[in-house]
């Protein structure tokens, strides 16, 4: 499948899944469905017919919360049954709100708590330095996570250990729990951030597949890890969950889902 | 201990390039035995605990067997949750080793002492807690650490401890199984852990005249032997347990919990720090005597049970 026509299934499953189940965070699942999108499509190696390969790329998704985007992405490129998705959330079900890896096929770690997954990652990255392999390994953290401390002291442990294969995206959509980030804690110049602590970044618009696809290829030589900076929009897709925290929390149902459905529908891909 | 741990983690990591040993940047002069010989097996992950463990869990998903190590509570409950999501709930093949248990650092204070963390690994699935009371079990521990896959907590004393036996099977080791350390025929017994137990062997020493009192160690706190501790209830009128740590939770209270679920004979006498911070200034031993946990406590408490 073609990354743009990932990206529309994914939005439509991930609208429904949070449909059925009633659960929250749409707002940050969908902000990050173009970043999945193109590297399920042309960025990573892995091989859905064994997906503990050794020589996978590994792409822990630190911002747990947004699940249902990993879910469904693994879902479209065949880790596991489509029909699994119906039972997101719910009970019996083996995904859970918050990425959850037991029993389910393509995912590589468990996160839900922030600050974590970005941190294993570079510890996997870590072990493919160290065993002379060339694997790469992404962790998509969101910007309200560079709230926590252990982000920070992975960003100096991953430039100290020159962990080129490592890259880092930030899904940069500008709000978190409460509101804006920088009404909550200032982020200020996240790439300036990375770029004093070492690292490679680029600054991309988080929409745009070809501008992804770029970001993601490219493999400075300086030895460095890369941060890939991604803007984006939180709710990205349906107009009326665009920019809107309330749609951190809030499920779609009656008229609001038709309506998510119908633009989601109307899209191009 | 800690030099015996890093001499045996050294000798087996020797054998075995999967073993690394990350540090939060503490182990100065002690760790180098370590890095000196096995350098590309060592991280210093520099002063970082949440990130050090988060690491240690990538680096065993992705086939290492990992030990990280500092000192009192920071390779403990500083990344607790690193170590409940991260190692515990997937399982991972990583060793958190904590430096000095109970009062070992003395009178740095209160920040320095270890005396929650039974308590707060005990409580996590899939973990294992290892006491060593001495440098053999030491050896033992770390042995079964690294044969035996997945989690576990190593808690050692400074170092300097004597050994407490003049022979002890290390081969044969057995995870989960408390080691007579004293023979007796008393109608009360000492279960102990960790480097404290020299007190309770001094304490037996010295209430001899009343009886020969039998002095158990438990280098594995969980799993917890448990056939052994409903053997003891059913044979002792009392059973005294002793560890540098809060009686909530450690070894007392993991004692308490058996015997709370198979009603016996035996009564329970549990001497560790009574749910209090050590907030007085002291070497390892001013602190155990002002907490009463030293021999003299355990004798005072055993006068009233003894026959």
């Amino acid at each position: 499948m073609e990354s743009k026509a990932l990206a529309k299934a994914v939005r439509i499953d991930v609208v429904e899944m949070i449909h059925r189940s009633h659960a929250s965070h749409i707002g940050s699942a969908l902000s990050i469905v173009d970043i999945l999108s193109v590297l399920y499509t042309d960025i990573m190696k892995y091989d859905t017919a064994d997906p503990a390969w050794e020589g996978r790329d590994r792409l822990v998704l630190s911002k747990g919360h947004a699940g249902s985007a990993l879910y469904a992405v693994l879902a479209e490129v065949g880790f596991f049954p489509k029909s699994w998705l119906e039972n997101y959330d719910l009970n019996g079900s083996p995904l859970s709100g918050h990425v959850s890896h037991k029993g389910v096929p393509g995912v590589e770690f468990s996160t839900g708590s922030l600050g974590h997954g970005a941190c294993v990652a570079c510890g996997m990255a870590l072990a493919s330095k160290l065993n002379g392999k060339t694997n790469r390994t992404f962790a998509i953290v969101g910007d309200g996570e560079c709230d926590e401390g252990s982000i920070w002291e992975m960003a100096m442990f991953a430039n100290h250990f020159r962990l080129s294969d490592f890259t880092l995206i930030v899904d940069c959509n500008g709000l978190q729990s409460f509101g804006p980030c920088e009404e909550t804690i200032e982020l200020l110049d996240l790439g300036r951030k990375f770029r004093d602590f070492g690292w490679n970044v680029m600054e991309v618009e988080g929409h745009d597949h070809d501008a992804l696809r770029k970001a993601f290829s490219a493999r400075p030589s300086n030895g460095r890890p890369t941060c890939v900076i991604a803007k984006t929009v939180k709710g990205k897709g349906v107009s009326f969950m665009e920019n809107n925290v309330l749609w951190h929390y809030r499920d779609p149902q009656g008229e609001e889902y038709e309506r998510a459905l119908s633009e989601l529908q109307g899209a191009e891909q | 201990m800690r030099n015996t741990l890093v001499k045996t983690l050294t000798e087996e990591a020797l054998k075995d390039n999967t073993i690394m040993l990350l540090t939060g940047d503490l182990g100065f002069n002690v760790l180098n035995k370590f890095y000196d010989v096995l350098p590309q097996q060592y991280v210093n992950a520099g002063i970082s605990e949440q990130n050090m463990t988060s690491v240690a869990a990538g680096l065993a998903l992705s086939g290492k067997k990992v030990f990280t190590y500092s000192i009192g509570n920071f390779s403990t409950l500083r990344c607790f949750e690193q170590i409940r999501n991260d190692i515990c709930y997937h399982n991972a093949n990583v060793k958190v080793v904590s430096l000095a248990a109970g009062f070992a650092y003395g009178p740095l204070g209160m920040s320095h002492h270890a005396t929650e963390d039974i308590a707060c690994m005990r409580s996590l699935p899939n973990m294992r807690v290892f006491s060593p009371a001495d440098p053999l079990e030491t050896i033992a521990v770390t042995k079964a650490a690294i044969t035996s896959d997945g989690p576990c907590y190593i808690r050692l004393g400074k170092g300097g401890e004597p050994n407490l036996r003049e022979a002890f099977d290390i081969e044969n080791f057995e995870v989960g199984k408390a080691y007579q350390l004293r023979d007796g025929k008393a109608n009360v017994c000492i279960f102990s852990t960790g480097s404290v137990t020299k007190e309770a062997i001094l304490a037996a020493e010295q209430l001899k005249d009343r009886g020969s009192i039998p002095v158990y160690t438990f280098p594995t706190v969980k799993p917890i032997d448990e056939e052994f501790i409903r053997a003891c209830a059913e044979r002792y009128d009392a059973i005294l347990t002793l560890e540098e740590h809060n009686i909530v939770g450690g070894l007392g209270g993991a004692v308490a919990e058996v015997l709370a679920e198979n009603p016996s004979r035996a009564r329970l006498i549990r001497l560790g720090l009574r749910d209090v911070f050590s907030s007085v200034v002291g070497d390892v031993a001013y602190l155990r005597h002002y907490y009463k946990i030293d021999a003299e406590a355990v004798v005072t408490a055993l006068e009233k049970v003894l026959k």
